[in-house]
């Protein structure tokens, strides 16, 4: 008779806990360069390395390096730049006004914010982005309104949202910016459906969206590559891996296995890790992935490696759970700090310009706030309560109208 | 006008639409090709193309997400969920995304998606392939209900559901499909090619969602039912032998509440008979609106006729389907209050 082993389970721990020191010895973080650029009608098998290795341009002197470098001019830099300092310091001024009690809640992308930005900026005007809450950068480089953002943070009399929606749920239509949900995950899916419609009408404008890395464990991941593949969508499928979910690491999705990229060989399609904070990876692999999408060859899953340097909101302390000074010790750095680097290397930039540059964008961010502040702040001259009873069909039932009678708004 | 069953003429609905707007499309399990498995899809795809009816994997969350999208674009999806009792996977997709889009972007995006699903027992279908869950669906805001009874009613439903901008639930009770039935298992089907209801225009024509119908005028008693439970009704006051007044519903949300407290406040008296089941059912919600808008006309309690709260029990068909013999007795109960 054999010994029978008793069973385990293997719980998922992070490598370090607060009081201990950061450890992130397990990243494999290859040189600059060092993945081959591929054909766009290469089949995703003969790219498995794109989705196990990862993509970066940027080297740790802040040269570009390699086939991926997209080769971008200083004013194209000088405005991802921009479009980046712009977020991060928007998310400090609204952070800030949540504390001082002017709005219930924020999302901070301190860290990330090259996602956002260089996608938006690698895609076309006119390509549909559905984006999950920490993308606030597409709107930023899409020159969206901050004055209408916050607007929609204080839920004022100016909120075209009508004070239904928490703060940071944007909705954007006319920069194409779908309606944030907060229910985690369902945007990937219908962004799917709404590249599929974009191809059943013989349309040339493609679709992309995004969730964390927590978020492909939901059903609607699977539904996204699942129609994705079938149908050969246009649409790019993002997978921001900031190793936080919450209090929640990666390997609570099964990062610990395989990379989040590396999912996209099971369906057939080809997988894209990038490293998230280098501006030019970012660009590029979202450009090749826009390219082959426009050329009707389908979608491409692109996991973007980062780090949630804030936490997961203002309702959230990540000292319960991570070491203070996880952020500092990340080994891919920071996104605006590396491209700043960048420039200056070019030789198309300097501290003193971005000194300078910072001072600007604080005063217009502080600008936009007064202005913003002048329609009111949460509970402060908002908007009339008379309209929580409009859009829930598009003409008001006569059930509603009994409703807001008795409401008596 | 041509004769046609539920699902010719659900067919029929499909069809012109796809002919009238080009950006109806139509997408679900099996109803590409194959024509659905109940062929309410038949031909459609060859008529139309498979960018127009295709399709789907076996991913009812991703039928309707995807549909989401479609129409945020700005097609009009109408998507078939194969059974009612497999939608439980897509109600994420329709209470937190479809039904609330409009709402929560201020107006800016919404999602015309049509949900077909056929729905109810009376088949051994089991307790996979039997439910009502319909009053879950009504409990949503920004989603319409319609369960229709009959082939004239459902095409025109099924056009205006297409057609409505707002997100609709139609569900087709099944047993219904051929011909109507009243509850009496042991007789033989009559088709709908020998009844009145199974006469349909061919063309184009819309039955308005949020109005009822007056399946049987009477005045002894409102008998309110919808989908199968209409003839189960009808057949309930024959064997009563009172005048009763049957209303059929057809749509469940938004509610013509107006007809049914015409007819209470004529009668005095209400049944409410719905076969799924009775704990926290659609009949909870008429009844207590019926009693807040008709107290002092009432002679009688309201009663309520429904599934027993329990699953489907496929060996039990009979025992479980709120049949004529129930309908009786709660009929007889009012009448004696």
């Amino acid at each position: 008779m054999t010994t029978k082993t008793p069973l385990k389970l293997h719980v998922p721990q992070p490598k370090a806990r607060p009081g201990e020191s950061p450890d992130f010895s397990s990243i494999v973080v290859p040189p600059a360069g060092s993945l081959r650029k591929p054909a766009l009608d290469e089949p995703h098998h003969a790219i498995r390395e794109h989705a196990l290795g990862m993509i970066r341009v940027l080297d740790e002197q802040g040269d570009a390096i390699g086939e991926w470098d997209p080769k971008l001019s200083s004013e194209q830099l000088i405005r991802g730049l921009r479009h980046m300092l712009t977020t991060r310091i928007y998310d400090e001024r609204m952070m800030k006004v949540q504390r001082q009690g002017k709005t219930s809640f924020y999302m901070k992308c301190t860290g990330e914010e090259a996602v956002a930005v260089a996608q938006a900026m690698a895609l076309e005007p006119g390509d549909m982005l559905f984006p999950s809450y920490r993308q606030q950068g597409l709107l930023v480089a899409r020159d969206w309104s901050l004055v209408d953002m916050m607007c929609q943070v204080y839920n004022n009399t100016k909120d075209r949202l009508k004070g239904r929606q928490l703060p940071i749920m944007y909705s954007v239509k006319e920069v194409g910016f779908f309606s944030i949900s907060g229910n985690l995950g369902t945007q990937f899916p219908q962004a799917v459906g709404w590249a599929m419609a974009s191809a059943m009408k013989g349309d040339t404008r493609i679709a992309a969206s995004w969730v964390g890395d927590g978020t492909t464990a939901e059903a609607d991941f699977h539904y996204a590559l699942t129609f994705a593949t079938v149908y050969r969508a246009p649409v790019i499928l993002n997978v921001v891996n900031n190793q936080w979910a919450i209090s929640s690491f990666q390997g609570f999705a099964g990062g610990e296995q395989t990379t989040f990229a590396a999912r996209a060989t099971g369906y057939g399609l080809p997988g894209l890790r990038v490293d998230g904070n280098d501006f030019l990876a970012v660009y590029a692999a979202t450009k090749w992935a826009a390219d082959r999408a426009r050329d009707n060859r389908g979608p491409t899953l692109i996991e973007l490696y980062t780090y949630r340097a804030a936490p997961h909101s203002t309702s959230d302390d990540p000292s319960a759970y991570r070491p203070d000074d996880e952020y500092q010790r990340w080994p891919l750095g920071d996104p605006i700090e590396r491209l700043k680097q960048h420039l200056i290397r070019l030789g198309a930039w300097s501290d003193e310009q971005h000194a300078a540059l910072t001072q600007e964008l604080d005063d217009y961010v502080r600008a936009a706030q007064k202005e913003a502040e002048s329609y009111g702040t949460l509970g402060v001259k908002p908007t009339s309560a008379a309209s929580m009873f409009e859009d829930v069909f598009k003409e008001v039932p006569p059930h509603l109208i009994r409703q807001r009678q008795e409401a008596g708004v | 006008m041509a004769r046609m069953n539920m699902i010719q003429a659900i067919n029929s609905a499909m069809d012109i639409m796809l002919e009238r707007d080009p950006n109806t499309v139509i997408f679900g399990e099996d109803v590409g090709y194959f024509g659905g498995v109940f062929r309410c899809t038949a031909g459609l795809q060859k008529k139309y193309g498979d960018h127009r009816v295709f399709d789907s994997p076996i991913a009812e969350g991703g039928i309707l997400a995807t549909a989401v999208g479609m129409g945020v674009y700005g097609l009009r999806p109408v998507v078939e969920i194969q059974f009612a009792d497999y939608i439980y996977p897509a109600f994420d997709q329709l209470v937190s995304e479809a039904a609330r889009l409009r709402y929560r972007s201020g107006g800016e995006f919404w999602a015309p998606i049509t949900v077909r699903s056929p729905c109810g027992g009376g088949i051994f279908g089991g307790q996979t392939h039997s439910q009502s869950p319909e009053a879950i669906f009504t409990h949503v805001c920004g989603l319409k209900t319609v369960i229709p009874s009959n082939p004239i009613d459902a095409k025109g439903l099924l056009i205006a559901a297409i057609e409505d901008d707002d997100p609709v639930v139609f569900f087709e009770p099944k047993r219904i499909y051929n011909g109507p039935f009243e509850g009496y298992h042991d007789r033989p089907l009559v088709p709908w090619s020998k009844h009145d209801l199974g006469e349909v225009p061919e063309g184009y024509y819309r039955i308005e969602l949020g109005r009822a119908a007056i399946a049987r005028a009477g005045s002894d008693v409102t008998v309110l039912a919808y989908g199968t439970m209409v003839h189960v009704a009808l057949a309930g006051v024959a064997e009563s032998g009172v005048d009763g007044e049957v209303i059929d519903l057809r749509t469940l949300m938004p509610l013509d509440i107006e007809c049914i407290v015409a007819s209470v406040k004529k009668t005095g008296r209400c049944v409410i008979l719905h076969e799924a089941t009775r704990f926290s059912g659609y009949g909870a919600e008429l009844s207590a609106q019926v009693q807040e808008a008709c107290f002092h006309h009432l002679e009688a309690p309201i009663e309520r006729v429904a599934g027993w709260d329990t699953p489907y029990p496929h060996a039990f068909e009979w025992e479980y389907f709120p049949g004529p013999a129930r309908v009786k007795r709660a009929i007889d109960k009012v009448m004696a209050g």
